[in-house]
């Protein structure tokens, strides 16, 4: 079959009529082509217009040479009213060229579409199968908004019908869920849903084949209406899965009884959580079993056939068990028998395998049986010759990774990335950073591991990245002496990288000091290390290392006179750049005037950073797109921690050589004041931090959501020395005007000990339940006794209506598709305004993905536009939406546009949206 | 109204678009199953033929591919392609696209490029009879055949 080209042109009486036009053998020129296509274009128009109708074998013949000649790759722009006519012939052969050149040429909002649906309509009540199947296959091919408005009411009763056909009826459950998946408003709901399901039980396999595409995607938007579907699938697939592999004749695939159909059951019982009737769920574990037991028995055939189709039921399979996750013994079974194919000489398995492993790695039941295969992955990254299966043992080896085998895998990490592939190094640079940060126990290591980092793939180290080291050593003055021991070992290689020579100089500049004392690093010999790097550098880099020269002037007077020399220079004072210029004469001018104890105030060592999540998390996710399973399971349990302002600490910038501002938002001058704060706008973005801070009281928060629900974990730290008493912190959904009578929100918690000792820590949950789109943000109402006074506090909490997005990845095409629909005046909401921050790509990016959104690349056509979408979920509505930013720089000015479903929810989000550029 | 955002991921599972190409470039069999416009299409017949025509015959069957993933097969000189979404069954398509191919060779007796060629207006029913709507239609050699042969003799 296939094996190689024959001579000589097809059977069929209209294939020979087609041959003089195609030159199949690549000789003859293009031009010749284009002089033979257009003569026989020619030929073919003047058919048409003559005075002589055409019968319709003429009509047909000239309409498929048109096809052929479009397919062929050339323009066509006629024939479609021949095409049309050819729908209304009774012969089938003419109709099936008719409705082929509609499907692969007409366009939705062609003229003739009225036409073209009368002739549809026609063919569907003529009681002819053949007629029938024609029609629906051309309604699935086309599924423009106009057929689903004529035919979405009459598809789902052929569908039902007792008499019709069985092949009849496959067509109509897959011509109706295309027109559910275009149109889903125009299908709504009824009598035949019950009936629908019920074809679950269909003598014919092949309708039970269609059926369950249509009914898994008819429940994954109302679960509710079709969950008699999940018994039903259970029995059917139970009855597969038992069956002798020839029970199922025509449906056997190489000895394996209807792979496709067992697939699609078990992706169907993938809309749902496991079965609650204790019948349906034990048949069900049956089958998983059965499945499991079949994978151990010995192949019926030698053919690769025969085991892939054995395969694709056995990972569905896993895919359910994962899903459900609950049943350890199977999560374990299913875990050992992946741990089998990785092994396994097909590279197919071996990459399914990965993959599949990298979901149980994340469930509680089988993340130790995982680890149990850890060698065998390394071992992957090493041999494993095709780039995606290495890419996957990546994935896998970072899913796996736990505090007891941190070490090993970042260090095969790190090792492997001496070879990558280019095009994955920025993503595995990205997890060895989060991996040793999130495993440390020994903060050496972690340092260490970052300069690895650095020196082995330099260019793919990202400002996260390196930010995040200094982040980490400044906070924890342990390794504060050893980081800058390291660096200053690290920086005497003769060629280093620049984000080296960064790290380096921010480190030296606060902890030189400490290294001091040793003359092989004495602070003159650490300034010239420095120094000879700086005429390589860029600007940037160079202008962080004009700060460490002035912090290094209040470490070391003993240099200061040299660094002055270095400062007075031309290429410093005189030069091109106006930052480099600038920080040159402010340093120099601090250095002359300032006295010592202004100068120590002013250079001090930076204060800690407050304590926050890694953003390199962010970027990751980022990068990898929201599509991948790994990532779904990150989403899963780092959702709630990873986003964070943007990437700060900006040590290149001036601030940095006078430490940044503290990044409490403290509003309040309070001792007993009643201060209602204003929902703090750095809180939309981000879900953890410090949310109020006074003389006495320091309010926390760390917070999670998923869906509709929410958690959040409320901190009080009592920062006197006394005790609070009568402590009682009570969080308040308020209304808006609009909803006397209705809550939108339900906050649940707990009263807290009211003794909070001087010093001391409680900690608050409250579970959050979204139930309709809102504007006011709760409030958390504070009283407590201090010292014989009443204290009493008001806070807004940040539950804002956008923590309850979803983020939607989606394609450009189905991205201005939606914004089309939304057209309506009420569903758009937009904004014009100002920047108030400087307007950062990266930055933005990050504000837009920790708003909750999918942040959509390469949708827009204007590269410097944002768009995002995603779903916001209460417990009464899903909305769809939509979003798009465009930044002016010319001008500083933003103008973001919002278009969801419901005015309330486009008019809330924009303002909350606004607030953050 | 109700808005046509997808689901969540685990669910937005369809085929987007089937390929079949030769290894010059040149399409023999284009089926697409969401909208595209005429530019997009041909950027993608050209992405795919460049992702896939590199890859040597110990590679996996799969490639990531955009926000996708391309599931393929090679018979001779033709690269049958798949594009579904990430999180569904390799292993399903990989033999769906042998299925087919199986078809094929009994329908056209042995079959060959220039079948494909010359019979374009028969392969898309074929494709109709097994795939629709970007769902897996029918998967039975038997029963799709007879309906081909029925159709066949109403020619």
């Amino acid at each position: 079959m296939l094996a190689g080209s024959r001579p000589g042109v097809g059977k069929a009486a209209t294939s020979r009529r087609l041959a003089p036009l195609c030159s199949p053998s690549p000789g003859k020129s293009k031009e010749a082509e284009i002089k033979r296509i257009n003569k026989e274009l020619a030929n073919i128009r003047s058919k048409f217009k003559g005075d002589k109708a055409l019968d319709g074998y003429s009509k047909k013949k000239y309409v498929c040479k048109l096809l052929f000649i479009f397919l062929l790759g050339h323009d066509i722009d006629f024939g479609h009213m021949e095409a049309v006519n050819l729908l209304s012939s009774n012969r089938y052969t003419e109709k099936q060229i008719g409705y082929l050149f509609i499907s692969v040429l007409v366009n939705s909002n062609s003229e003739l579409i009225r036409l073209i649906n009368n002739a549809i309509k026609n063919d569907l009540a003529s009681r002819n199968p053949t007629f029938m199947g024609l029609a629906l296959h051309c309604i699935a091919n086309v599924g423009s908004r106009e057929m689903a408005e004529a035919f979405a009411g009459e598809v789902p009763k052929i569908l039902v019908a007792g008499d019709t056909m069985d092949s009849v009826k496959q067509s109509a459950a897959l011509c109706l869920l295309r027109l559910y998946r275009t149109s889903p408003d125009l299908v709504p709901m009824g009598d035949w849903t019950s009936r629908v399901v019920h074809l679950l039980n269909d003598q014919h396999l092949g309708v039970v084949t269609a059926a369950t595409s249509l009914i898994t995607t008819l429940a994954q938007k109302n679960p509710e209406e079709f969950k008699t579907s999940v018994s039903l699938a259970v029995s059917r697939l139970s009855r597969i899965v038992t069956s002798a592999s020839t029970d199922l004749q025509d449906y056997t695939y190489y000895f394996v009884p209807a792979p496709w159909l067992s697939v699609k059951l078990l992706r169907l019982l993938q809309c749902y959580p496991p079965p609650e009737d204790p019948a349906v769920r034990g048949r069900l574990t049956e089958c998983l079993e059965t499945i499991l037991n079949k994978a151990q028995e010995p192949p019926k055939s030698k053919k690769v056939q025969h085991s892939n189709a054995k395969n694709a039921v056995l990972f569905e399979a896993i895919s359910l068990i994962i899903h459900h996750d609950s049943e350890p013994n199977l999560l374990v079974r299913a875990c050992n028998q992946l741990g089998q194919f990785l092994q396994h000489r097909e590279t197919n398995l071996r990459y399914l395998a990965l993959e599949s492993m990298c979901t149980l790695a994340s469930s509680e039941f089988s993340h130790e049986a995982v680890k149990t295969h850890i060698d065998t992955v390394i071992n992957a990254l090493k041999t494993e010759r095709d780039v995606s299966v290495r890419q996957r043992a990546v994935d896998l080896l970072y899913a796996m990774c736990d505090r007891s085998n941190a070490q090993q895998i970042v260090a095969e990490m790190l090792s492997y990335l001496e070879t990558a592939d280019y095009s994955i190094r920025e993503e595995i640079v990205l997890k060895v950073a989060i991996l040793a940060e999130k495993y440390a126990v020994d903060y050496a290591w972690y340092v260490d591991t970052i300069l690895n980092l650095i020196r082995i793939a330099g260019d793919y180290v990202s400002e996260e990245v390196w930010y995040r080291v200094i982040q980490i050593v400044i906070n924890r003055d342990d390794v504060q002496g050893y980081a800058a021991k390291t660096v200053f070992e690290a920086l005497q290689a003769p060629a280093c990288h620049e984000n080296l020579v960064k790290v380096g100089g921010y480190i030296l500049g606060e902890f030189g000091n400490l290294i001091a004392g040793d003359p092989r690093s004495s602070p003159l010999v650490q300034f010239n290390l420095l120094h000879s790097k700086f005429h390589l550098c860029s600007v940037p880099t160079r202008a962080l290392l004009l700060s460490t020269y002035i912090k290094f002037v209040n470490l070391f007077p003993e240099v200061k006179p040299t660094i002055q020399d270095v400062l007075r220079g031309d290429s410093q004072l005189r030069n091109a750049d106006v930052e480099l210029q600038q920080r040159a004469v402010e340093y120099l001018r601090l250095s002359t005037v300032a006295s010592t104890d202004i100068l120590a105030t002013v250079l001090e060592e930076m204060p800690p950073f407050p304590e926050r999540e890694s953003s390199i998390l962010a970027k990751l996710k980022k990068k990898k797109g929201p599509s991948t399973v790994t990532d779904l399971e990150d989403t899963k349990r780092e959702r709630s921690v990873d986003v964070n302002g943007g990437p700060e600490p900006a040590p290149a910038s001036a601030s940095a050589a006078v430490g940044p501002s503290p990044a409490v938002p403290a509003c309040c001058d309070g001792l007993g004041n009643n201060l209602l704060l204003f929902c703090s706008l750095m809180f939309v973005c981000k879900n953890n931090g410090v949310l109020f801070e006074n003389q006495l009281l320091q309010i926390g928060l760390k917070s999670e959501f998923r869906q509709n629900l929410g958690r959040m974990f409320i901190f009080y730290g009592n920062k006197t020395s006394t005790q609070f008493l009568n402590f009682t912190p009570t969080p308040v959904p308020r209304c808006g005007l609009d909803s006397l009578t209705r809550t939108h929100l339900n906050l649940q918690t707990k009263p807290v000990d009211p003794t909070v000792d001087g010093g001391a820590q409680v900690q608050q949950v409250v579970n959050i339940e979204c139930v309709s789109d809102f504007t006011e943000a709760p409030v958390l109402n504070i009283q407590f006794r201090y010292g014989g006074t009443f204290q009493n506090v008001s806070v807004q909490l940040p539950i804002t209506l956008n923590k309850f997005f979803q983020p939607t990845e989606m394609s450009s095409q189905d991205f201005f598709q939606r914004w089309k629909q939304l057209s309506n005046p009420q569903q758009e909401v937009q904004n014009i305004f100002k920047a108030k921050h400087p307007m950062d790509t990266e930055i933005t990016k990050a504000k837009i993905i920790g708003f909750g959104s999918a942040l959509l690349e390469e949708v827009d056509p204007n590269p410097a536009n944002f768009v995002g979408a995603g779903i916001i979920h209460t417990k009464t509505s899903q909305t769809g939406c939509l979003l798009r930013l465009e930044p002016n720089l010319q001008a500083q000015m933003y103008r973001l546009t919002l278009r969801t479903s419901k005015e309330t929810v486009s008019q809330r989000l924009c303002e909350l949206l606004s607030q953050q550029f | 109204m109700s808005l046509a955002l997808p689901l969540p991921y685990g669910c937005l599972v369809w085929i987007r678009f089937i390929l079949i190409q030769n290894r010059a470039g040149k399409t023999r069999l284009a089926k697409w199953y969401m909208q595209f416009d005429d530019d997009e299409k041909q950027k993608l017949i050209e992405e795919v033929h460049a992702v896939v025509t590199v890859r040597d015959a110990k590679h996996t069957n799969f490639v990531e591919f955009r926000n996708f993933k391309i599931i393929y097969r090679r018979y001779a000189g033709l690269y049958f392609c798949i594009c579904v979404d990430v999180n569904d069954n390799n292993l399903a398509y990989l033999e769906a696209i042998h299925n087919f191919v199986e078809v094929l060779n009994e329908y056209f007796h042995n079959v060959c490029e220039l079948d494909l060629v010359f019979n374009f207006y028969k392969v898309y029913t074929v494709v109709d009879e097994m795939f629709l709507a970007g769902e897996i239609r029918e998967t039975s050699q038997t029963k799709v055949l007879k309906q081909l042969l029925m159709l066949q003799s109403l020619e």
